[in-house]
């Protein structure tokens, strides 16, 4: 680790983790700190039983004629896709560092609505319990999509279980976003003004509005979904005059916005890690501010790209194409931007910024490959096949599981007061890297030569790239299994952290103790910098970019 | 740890929580937490127009020979009802800025009054549909046979989007009871008084939902 500052003990001190002990202090707590640590264990749980779904489709497509009936592979995709996006990927670094960090990085004491924090919580486990039981019970086989009318008509397995899941803990993630955005328009410290703020700030805020948004129209959708599965009125049903596309609408409008849920929380951390281990301010503060708004905004109007094939008129898919390419625009100015700013920085090469490179490198393939998919004649040829898988878990994972990974291991120290093993994390991230790139482009390649997705069998010809994403996935789990193992340890049993032992700049390692007391600082933080400001400049320059 | 300049002030607002810096950032923190809600509710309910507004793009000659089988005059009743409690609800929000308890619990108790009115005729009318088999499902049935799949659909949406609309209007009656039951206690003054404030905001919001429903459900056929 870098060199610190000579700090006293953290032990003597009264910090939100030893203030109170025994389980109702933590089921009952209202502190953010803590509730992001209950966010932590619950999504880490869900974590790995969506990974075991991936398991055993892996193992299955080792072989052309696979291991499993069609009927439980069906299941396995659609439970592996339900349990990573609504239970994994949609709360992680949201609720989980968001939850910590953001009123910290504000100089606040709390989320402005702490008791709403905590049921936000209770509806994620409540919306888990019920998915948890549509697997135990057999799964459901329509995919995470549900698409009608399979999903409302002719599927016969738990479909209003999974959906009911679904919808419940679509509302732990509103109050989510509803608490961040008041606390960030109401609750900054002194001298913390919009321009001031750390970008992870903005990321999150960004995040705020589309869960706030979107998510409200999945839920009516899948009421909607549950109501024609009881009743059989025939809403999504086309034999009978209803309109299976209006579904597609109505679950894009949410679930293509959702993906930005996805990655905007990945690029926030980055920024604050890029940042941090290149001892530079960021290139054009303003300008990756204000990409995150963008692609926020744009996000909402691009759905329709997932309805180049179904029979969508072509004029409005041309529209959603053209919106589709200028999601670039911001995405590309964040990456450049990040780029800008380790030209000439002191890089230095601990996890967090391992994982940064690891981040910045496979968002950019998965973005490009996004714009093969919004032209539309080449997303005719590559729709539904492992093109579009590779493209979206080269966002998704490479990106916001990566910068999932940096973040939980650059806060680690203030989370925990605790420093984690640099060797064995490092050896995990070239691991996770390593995995990762050796499951996930093969498929490319594969979706290019016409592989389709949620498929148990295929061609023989397929099996070589399929066996390396196989093993590929198998040293991938290998790397998540490390930092497991040597985080919980270092949990305990790691040296204790100085205040900052990063040098980072930002409130929460500057001004607040580590791990930090229940209300986060031993004095009212007054703002008196820009953000970054890693060179010490006194005066605040035009961040016109 | 709150610093002492905090901890004074919360011995003089006792309900300002130990998080907030004063009373005003408290109040703008719910005000603005209460309409990013509301935001929320009119996605919600977006949902559903936007589905109603394609099959009404779709069907408009089913659509309309449907909403004859409204009841119109228990719809437009219910709405003078509606429109009437969000009057009282108003008089309910100003009684507290006045801090005049009786009044407060008086307006608030007429209001819920008008809510369970409002509920009580859309069982007569939900009790009408079951009567006619106008139930989206098996045992729907339809007068005009051409429009019977598109009208079993508008049934769907009527039942969906009225029915969503009634749960808010249960919410909103058992969070006025609670209110209630917090003025009769005491709980609200002059100076402090924001639930009332916020559930005011809720119940108006849901009004609004039910002046678009009233129309685009009941009235579509009349137009001539």
């Amino acid at each position: 680790m870098s060199p610190t500052l000579p700090f006293a003990s953290t032990e003597a001190r009264t910090n939100y983790l030893n203030a109170d002990y025994g389980w109702k202090s933590w089921l009952f707590t209202t502190d953010h700190k803590r509730i992001a640590l209950l966010y932590l264990f619950s999504i880490t749980a869900f974590f790995f039983v969506g990974g075991l779904f991936a398991v055993g489709m892996r193992v299955n497509l080792l072989t052309p004629q696979g291991l499993f009936s069609h009927e439980t592979y069906n299941k396995l995709f659609t439970m592996h896709g339900i349990i990573m996006v609504f239970f994994f990927l949609v709360p992680s670094i949201p609720a989980t560092l968001g939850n910590f960090l953001v009123p910290m990085m504000i100089g606040a004491r709390d989320l402005a609505f702490p008791r709403i924090n905590l049921l936000s919580w209770y509806i994620y486990i409540v919306g888990g319990i019920f998915a948890l039981i549509a697997v135990i019970q057999g799964g459901v086989d329509t995919g995470w999509t549900f698409y009608a009318p399979f999903s409302s008509t002719y599927s016969n397995t738990h479909v209003i279980l999974a959906a009911l899941g679904v919808f419940v803990s679509g509302f732990s993630s509103i109050l989510t976003g509803l608490n961040f955005i008041v606390t960030i328009h109401k609750m900054r410290a002194p001298g913390m003004t919009w321009n001031r703020l750390p970008l992870f700030v903005w990321g999150h805020y960004a995040t705020s509005l589309i869960q706030v948004l979107g998510t409200p129209v999945i839920a009516i959708t899948l009421v909607l979904l549950g109501l024609e599965r009881l009743l059989h009125a025939g809403i999504f049903d086309p034999t009978v005059g209803g309109d299976p596309v209006l579904f597609q609408h109505l679950f894009w409008f949410y679930s293509h916005p959702a993906v930005y849920i996805m990655i905007l929380p990945g690029m926030a951390v980055i920024s604050e890690i890029v940042a941090c281990f290149s001892r530079k301010a960021i290139f054009g503060y303003s300008f990756v501010a204000f990409s995150s708004i963008a692609i926020a905004v744009l996000g909402f109007l691009v759905w329709g790209h997932h309805l180049f094939v179904a029979g969508q008129s072509m004029y409005a898919s041309m529209a959603f194409s053209f919106i589709s390419f200028l999601v670039a625009v911001p995405s590309a100015i964040k990456v450049f931007n990040w780029t800008a700013t380790m030209y000439k920085g002191s890089v230095s090469y601990e996890t967090p910024m391992l994982y940064a490179f690891g981040f910045i490198g496979l968002f950019t393939i998965g973005g490009l490959t996004g714009l093969f998919l919004a032209t539309m004649a080449i997303d005719v040829h590559v729709t539904d096949t492992y093109f579009v898988i590779a493209h979206f878990h080269y966002v998704m994972v490479g990106g916001m599981v990566m910068a999932y990974l940096g973040g939980i291991h650059f806060w680690f120290p203030k989370i925990t007061g605790r420093l984690y093993p640099e060797g064995w994390a490092k050896f995990a991230a070239l691991v996770v890297f390593v995995g990762f790139n050796l499951t996930f482009f093969p498929q490319f390649i594969l979706g290019y030569q016409g592989m389709p997705r949620r498929y148990a069998h295929y061609p023989p010809e397929f099996q070589v790239l399929n066996v390396m994403s196989t093993a590929g996935a198998s040293i991938l789990a290998l790397g998540y299994l490390i930092p497991m193992i040597y985080l919980t340890w270092a949990w305990r049993h790691g040296p204790s952290s100085p205040q900052n032992p990063w040098n980072a700049k930002g409130l929460e390692w500057e001004q607040s103790p580590t791990p930090p007391p229940t209300y986060n600082f031993d004095h009212q933080p007054v703002v008196t910098e820009p953000a970054y400001n890693y060179s010490g400049r006194e005066q605040e320059v035009d961040i016109g970019g | 740890m709150a610093d002492s300049e905090t901890i004074l002030a919360a011995a003089h607002e006792p309900e300002l929580q130990h998080h907030f810096d004063d009373s005003a950032q408290q109040l703008e923190s719910s005000t603005l937490g209460m309409w990013v809600f509301l935001v929320t509710e009119v996605m919600f309910f977006g949902g559903m127009f936007g589905g109603y507004t394609v099959y009404r793009n779709m069907y408009p000659e089913a659509f309309a020979s449907t909403s004859h089988f409204m009841n119109v005059t228990i719809g437009a009743f219910n709405t003078a009802v509606l429109i009437f409690s969000s009057f009282t609800m108003v008089l309910a929000v100003r009684s507290a800025q006045l801090g005049q308890k009786k009044a407060l619990i008086a307006f608030l108790i007429l209001t819920l009054i008008l809510g369970c009115v409002f509920l009580s005729l859309k069982y007569v009318e939900y009790h009408e549909k079951w009567v006619d088999h106008h139930i989206p499902g098996p045992g729907f049935h339809y007068a005009d046979p051409r429009y019977f799949h598109q009208a079993q659909i508008l049934f769907f949406l009527y039942f969906a989007m009225t029915g969503m609309h009634a749960i808010h209007m249960i919410i909103g009656a058992g969070l006025l009871a609670a209110l209630i039951v917090m003025a009769a206690r005491n709980r609200f003054s002059a100076t402090w008084y924001t639930p009332v404030e916020m559930i005011g905001l809720y119940w108006h919001f849901v009004d609004i939902v039910w002046i678009f429903l009233f129309p685009l459900l009941y009235l579509i056929g009349h137009t001539r």
